[in-house]
């Protein structure tokens, strides 16, 4: 009989430490997703100095818009806290999507070399920050249900281990459900 | 099925082909001594061919993606051209997405399009392109190919494809070798073996050994089709947009003509087949057992699916 309950003991400690070893994993792994979006943001704000140095000549017009890219990558470099600071990444996103709408209207800017380059790296920039945040986010996901689920969710109250927060879309237009128009004609 | 579970399965399928292949070797080893040896108290054939057997495999898994990237002849991006750049910047964007580190890119001086990944594990792999690919794909269709590369990699398809590449070659090499040996032999005469069990053996040997190629290459072509499906799969997951790479194949396909850098023995690695075999477009059970490649139709048919379109 003790022996069966010694076996049993032993069985149990060993699950027990195969899912707290899994938890502490899978948490390592979320932080280092939260990280790899500070990086990629870090590599917006080293890109756009040099976007707007080469686009400035040719748009002369466009000073408001230029000083608002500059000044909203100055404001997200400087927020601190992860709710303004996504705000202020927003804010970033949008004068930047404003200045390559922008582009557009001057020909001569469109067909330069370097601005080509340059947009390909911002594309490539945003898509980054993007593909981050996903990523954040599936294993975040994944980290969460793991946690919820019975019994790992006893282990895991046990050792106080706390769920990860999705990142939410903070943009209100990107945050608006897409129009339906269920009128017939 | 999921990309975690394809994981450990082809790690334990990887297992199993390097157990198989240095068995074939040990059999081969024993028929050798049992031949020509000189006797039970040193098997001389069955030692060198088990240390070759080992050294070969490990070597082949250590260093044969190095090899296969040699053999196409693929050189390093050029990060000052525009095209090689975004597909460099796309590739970054999937690592970053599907959580791998960044593989090593090269790049194949052909107008061919086409694409594969090899290497051990995913902090040692390395991405091939050519150059045809990169001229005619836009942006989104990259994305959708480097999206089923680095799926690929992540779920250790790379791995198995590997070690089958290695194997398949060394195989139909040791065979032609061990035939051929054979046949040198019996027409001098040797006279040791005139029983009838050591004639059972020795076609049980041949069998074998003729054998083995013809396996193999069943192998390579049975494990990589439903693999395809499951790389179309995770790679819209990772990009939120399938008709990127049904796009992508559409235009692969419709440009399809031998690509004739990448060597036959790592057809089986390719995002389409580099022979450009008609087989690949039938369906049914022959061609389940000897396409590696799923019909084109049919990934780009459940790729939009996929995207509800």
């Amino acid at each position: 009989m003790i022996k069966v309950l010694l076996i049993l003991l032993g069985v149990l400690s060993l699950w027990f430490i195969a899912v707290y070893n899994s938890l502490v994993f899978l948490k390592n792994q979320v932080l280092n997703g939260w990280k790899q979006i500070d990086v990629q943001l870090k590599r917006r704000h080293d890109l756009i100095p040099n976007l707007v140095e080469t686009v400035k000549g040719a748009m002369k017009f466009e000073q408001t818009t230029l000083t608002e890219v500059i000044e909203a990558r100055n404001k997200a470099i400087a927020a601190g806290g992860i709710a303004e600071k996504a705000q202020q990444e927003n804010v970033l996103s949008s004068a930047l999507r404003q200045l390559f709408a922008l582009v557009e209207n001057y020909p001569d800017l469109k067909s330069n070399e370097n601005v080509a380059k340059l947009q390909e790296e911002l594309v490539s920039t945003e898509n980054r920050i993007s593909f981050a945040r996903q990523f954040y986010n599936d294993i975040a996901t994944k980290f969460n249900i793991r946690l919820q689920t019975f019994p790992v969710n006893m282990i895991s109250g046990m050792f106080n281990f706390k769920g990860a927060e999705l990142f939410e879309l903070a943009d209100a237009s990107e945050k608006e459900p897409p129009k339906i128009d269920l009128n017939i004609k | 099925m999921n990309i975690y579970e394809q994981a450990r399965r082809n790690k334990t399928w990887t297992w199993a082909l390097v157990y198989l292949f240095i068995f074939i070797f040990l059999f081969l080893g024993l028929g050798l001594d049992y031949f020509y040896g000189i006797g039970a108290e040193f098997p001389v054939f069955t030692v060198i061919a088990l240390l070759l057997g080992i050294t070969y495999a490990y070597a082949g898994y250590r260093l044969g993606d190095k090899f296969i990237i040699y053999s196409t002849h693929a050189r390093s991006l050029d990060l000052n051209n525009p095209k090689q750049k975004q597909w460099q910047n796309v590739v970054e964007e999937m690592s970053i997405a599907s959580g791998i580190p960044l593989p090593k890119t090269y790049i194949i001086d052909d107008p061919d399009p086409n694409a594969f990944a090899t290497g051990r594990a995913p902090e040692h792999s390395s991405l091939v392109v050519t150059r045809g690919l990169i001229d005619v794909l836009n942006r989104d269709e990259m994305q959708g190919v480097a999206g089923h590369e680095i799926s690929h990699i992540k779920n250790l398809d790379i791995r198995l494809m590997l070690i089958i590449a290695i194997l398949l070659g060394s195989v139909v090499l040791l065979a032609d070798w061990a035939a051929r040996g054979f046949f040198m032999r019996s027409r001098r005469g040797d006279r040791r073996n005139q029983g009838s069990l050591g004639l059972i053996v020795l076609a049980i040997w041949l069998v074998t050994a003729i054998l083995a190629p013809l396996l193999s290459q069943v192998m390579a072509m049975f494990v990589s089709r439903k693999r395809e499906y499951l790389a179309d799969a995770s790679s819209a997951e990772l990009t939120r947009n399938p008709l990127g790479l049904a796009a992508a194949l559409e235009k692969i396909e419709a440009r399809t003509g031998p690509t004739r850098s990448i060597i036959r023995g790592t057809a089986h690695m390719c995002i389409s087949d580099p022979r450009g075999y008609p087989v690949n477009q039938r369906q049914g059970r022959l061609a389940d057992l000897l396409a590696t490649h799923p019909p084109v139709e049919k990934r780009i048919e459940a790729l939009r699916q996929m995207a509800y379109a």
